[in-house]
């Protein structure tokens, strides 16, 4: 007669003894370590997220003193800055302008170059070619923004000078041409990233239809490409905005509204000198007494910052989301 | 309990009259209606069926026929995958494997596995072999070394690889990996060990030799083994049973399931009509 | 049109626009080239053994680099000793252990965000909490701390791709084998990992070296001669130096050459720097390629 056994070394040299008890016993120490590894990864895992909350929550606790003696309307649409004077202002608007401006200026340049020559690199190029510039990309991506900064300081900014005559090259135009130079890499790679992720079956299609290259590039390759070619955009923009010491150097600073008075309109002035937000919490930010209001207002202006980044990407988080999206779909 | 006392009945006349016998071996696996969904996905559709112990259960069907699903189910490997619910029960040594209480770092200990692209670890042969005992606490080098030697002594990569223990187990060949992650399998003493398509990467000497070693193998352990190959399965199963779009469709002794399968579906499969 | 006229035409069109990208790309390796000979040609006049191993003499008007860049050194390793273990705890939770979900997906927007928060900002943070708040100062400490933080995305996505490129095979071998979740991860996964991480790291690194907006409000001194003891006091850093000689010194044009010199120093720490992680990177893939 045969009982079932639990035992399974019945008639062999093997040790093996399994039972229900062995398979339901748990080691305490050996659950304890991976249970805390494991609620040890989460909280790192989380840390992202409270590090976000608390540098929204921070500059809102710093800012909160001078939002609440200022008001929130006159720093975004206070003409004058003076927060050393006996009646000191905190009107940012000089700066929010002053910003945009620059940054609006640099992607004039860098949208077409950058997206060019991300076309060139992804769809033109020879495999061996495009092996070689996609370094050149990165590169540029490493290149330390104060060594930029110095760059359109010595460089351009005499020839903008002499280009329009001016007694001090340093203007927002001049800002504008090396921020372009900090906004390529990011347009470069996001733009060739997305005409890469366009199916290869999009093209060949067209080709058997006798499209020329440039007529499958117009036609397929961009128009699949939009969204994230729109993100690259978006993501050259937050980056320009944000970027602090090339503007430092190369826009001059000045705190007066960067306007001027055309046929009765009035237009912004590329060829004066300007500061923007970024700068301005650079420059005061280093001295300033801790506390004190001055401090609380550039806290104030850090958040308008935040605020204009943190829009500007998250649009261009949708879109790369969408066009990935949509590609998948089809 | 579903094992009979048996009669005391000749060996011969089971065989002629039988298709396999209840009361002959011993069960290690009991599954039970088992499904498997991997999110909306139904990959095992109320599968039950015993698994023998100390033999070589093979597990066959077209690719996509949950062969592999249901092989990874029996260690839970399975739940690796996001997504994956099962119903039913797969019963090991009176417990239900999906019962809260089972440990899982146990139930893999006790059952073994071998996948199908021999995955040694970035590490020296040695430190392959010994990194299953390593981790369930032997710590004595002596021993360490009794286990590695006998484990690569049994799978007959000993005589290969004694010199070169400490060069990475990377630098073997395709069918030497493979003896190694089963000298490995081994090093853990399990009950059961199961076969993820063992020599579907490998060469055919290579393949020779390890189905050499499975047939040796199963004195000492009970053996599942998935392959696509019915030749195979033929040669070194005991039993066979036949899965089709996430269904069991037979299970038969392998002799009588290649020679007189009851399904039409089964039929033609292994008369190699589509698959 | 003639069917050979309008094959004519749509060539001509091509021609125009692959032109024009071309020149555009022609433009972008001007462009570097240009920045890389303007800043080499004006350095390597000044830069020399004594010009990085001496301290700044003379109101910085003569004299070396020395406590710059061993204050860049200093903070730079301090950031990254700060950064790789909590972003590699992140990318463990994120690779490992984490399914598939809300909260996944609110980490990885959140990681996404901070990579675009402007470093300005993250000076901003680092001067209202590490220094003022948590009573740092304006310290060698405050600004490795806030440059942490700056560069922790990136120290994440580094070290996530690097868990990404372990084989999942290690990880069914070592939980087949009765092994714990962590016992794989550590034993298994974290050392094929661990060049990918290096990577990751040393670009950080080289990240951080670079930085000038932070560390202006967290730490960095106009003007230091000494080398930092702890991790209390200020320090001064190669690029806020360049900073000051070109806009903040009283005497911008007798100090230019040096300026030239620290912007090529910088240039050759950041690009060394890459250069390295990049070889880890190569080494290390190629190697995995012929296994």
């Amino acid at each position: 007669m045969r009982l079932p056994s639990l035992k399974t070394n019945v008639d062999s040299n093997q040790s093996v003894v399994v039972t229900k008890q062995k398979l339901t016993q748990k080691s305490f120490v050996t659950n304890l370590g991976d249970y805390l590894m494991e609620k040890l990864f989460l909280v790192l895992g989380t840390l992202a997220i409270f590090i976000l909350l608390l540098i929204v929550g921070f500059l809102f606790r710093e800012g909160s003193d001078a939002i609440r003696e200022v008001g929130i309307s006159e720093f975004i649409f206070g003409q004058s800055w003076y927060p050393s004077s006996s009646d000191p202002r905190y009107g940012a608007l000089p700066f929010i302008i002053s910003s945009v401006m620059v940054t609006v200026g640099a992607l004039l340049l860098a949208v077409p170059w950058g997206i060019f020559t991300a076309i060139f690199i992804s769809e033109i190029a020879p495999k061996r070619l495009k092996e070689m510039l996609k370094p050149v990309v990165e590169v540029f991506a490493i290149f330390p923004s104060v060594v930029l900064g110095f760059i359109a300081l010595i460089v351009i900014s005499p020839i903008v000078a002499n280009v329009f005559n001016l007694s001090n090259g340093l203007t927002a135009i001049t800002a504008s041409v090396i921020l372009s130079v900090m906004a390529l890499p990011t347009i470069i790679s996001i733009a060739e990233d997305s005409l890469n992720s366009v199916p290869s079956d999009f093209k060949e299609g067209a080709y058997a239809l006798g499209a020329t290259k440039w007529e499958v590039i117009k036609d397929i390759s961009l128009p699949a490409a939009k969204s994230g070619i729109i993100a690259a955009v978006m993501l050259g923009f937050g980056r320009a905005v944000g970027e602090t010491m090339t503007v430092l150097m190369a826009a001059g600073n000045a705190i007066d509204m960067p306007v001027q008075q055309l046929l009765g309109l009035t237009i912004p002035d590329f060829l004066t000198s300007v500061r923007t937000l970024t700068a301005n919490i650079a420059i005061e930010g280093s001295d300033v007494a801790w506390g004190s209001l001055h401090y609380s207002a550039l806290f104030v202006v850090g958040m308008i910052l935040f605020v204009i980044t943190f829009i500007v990407n998250l649009i261009a988080d949708l879109l790369i989301n969408r066009q990935r999206g949509a590609l998948r779909n089809d | 309990m579903a094992i009979k006392e048996a009669e005391p009945i000749q060996i011969d006349v089971r065989e002629q009259f039988q298709p396999y016998f209840e009361g002959d071996v011993k069960k290690v696996f009991q599954v039970e209606e088992l499904s498997l969904w991997y999110g909306s996905n139904q990959a095992l559709k109320d599968i039950s069926f015993d698994i023998k112990e100390k033999q070589v259960t093979a597990i066959i069907g077209p690719s996509g026929c949950g062969k592999s699903t249901f092989l990874k189910t029996l260690n839970r490997m399975v739940e690796l995958n996001t997504n994956v619910k099962t119903s039913g029960s797969i019963v090991y040594h009176d417990i239900d494997i999906f019962d809260p209480s089972v440990n899982l770092v146990e139930l893999r200990s006790a059952i073994g596995m071998v996948f199908q692209k021999p995955n040694p670890f970035a590490k020296s042969i040695f430190d392959n072999v010994a990194f299953g005992p390593k981790i369930h606490g032997v710590r004595n080098k002596k021993k360490l070394k009794e286990v590695v030697e006998s484990s690569l002594k049994r799978v007959g990569l000993w005589d290969e690889v004694k010199d070169r223990l400490n060069e990475s187990a990377l630098s073997l060949s395709g069918g030497q990996q493979q003896r190694l992650c089963i000298a490995r399998c081994l090093a853990v003493e399990p009950e059961v060990i199961l076969m993820d398509e063992p020599t579907s990467a490998l060469d055919p000497i290579s393949s020779a030799k390890i189905e050499h070693l499975i047939e040796e193998l199963k004195e000492l352990y009970s053996i599942v083994v998935v392959t696509h190959n019915m030749q195979q399965a033929a040669r070194i199963s005991d039993h066979t049973a036949f899965f089709l779009h996430g269904e069991l469709i037979e299970y038969n002794r392998t002799d009588r399931m290649f020679s007189n399968p009851q399904d039409q579906r089964t039929k033609d499969y292994v008369s190699g009509r589509f698959g | 049109m003639t069917n050979a006229a309008l094959i004519k035409k749509k060539r001509n069109v091509q021609l125009m626009w692959v032109t024009i990208c071309a020149t555009f790309a022609v433009i972008t390796v001007g462009t570097l080239a240009f920045l890389f000979y303007w800043i080499i040609v004006g350095g390597a006049e000044v830069i020399s053994w004594s010009f990085i191993t001496q301290m700044p003499e003379q109101n910085m008007t003569a004299g070396g680099i020395w406590p710059a860049l061993v204050g860049t050194i200093y903070v730079s390793l301090l950031t990254i000793a700060i950064s790789v273990p909590l972003g590699i705890g992140a990318a463990i939770y994120l690779n490992e252990y984490a399914k598939q979900g809300r909260l996944v997906r609110l980490i990885r927007l959140s990681i996404r965000n901070l990579s675009g928060v402007p470093s300005i900002v993250y000076g901003l943070f680092g001067l209202g909490l590490f220094a003022a708040t948590f009573g740092f100062g304006r310290s060698l400490i405050a600004a490795a701390l806030t440059l942490a933080i700056m560069v922790l995305p990136w120290v994440i996505t580094g070290a996530e791709e690097a868990l990404k490129a372990v084989p999942r095979s290690f990880r069914e071998g070592g939980l087949a084998l009765g092994a714990t979740k962590w016992q794989t991860i550590r034993q298994l996964v974290l050392p094929s990992a661990i060049p990918g991480m290096a990577t990751g790291a040393i670009l950080g690194l080289a990240r951080a070296a670079g930085e000038t907006a932070p560390i202006i409000l967290t730490g960095a001194a106009y003007f230091l001669p000494i080398i930092p003891h702890d991790i209390k006091e200020q320090f001064m850093a190669l690029p806020y130096h360049l900073y000051i000689l070109a806009t903040q010194h009283s005497e911008t044009a007798t100090v230019r050459p040096i300026a030239y010199g620290t912007a090529l120093v910088l240039i050759i720490l950041v690009i060394l720097l890459n250069s390295v992680a990049i070889f880890i990177r190569n080494y290390y893939r190629r190697k995995n390629e012929l296994l």
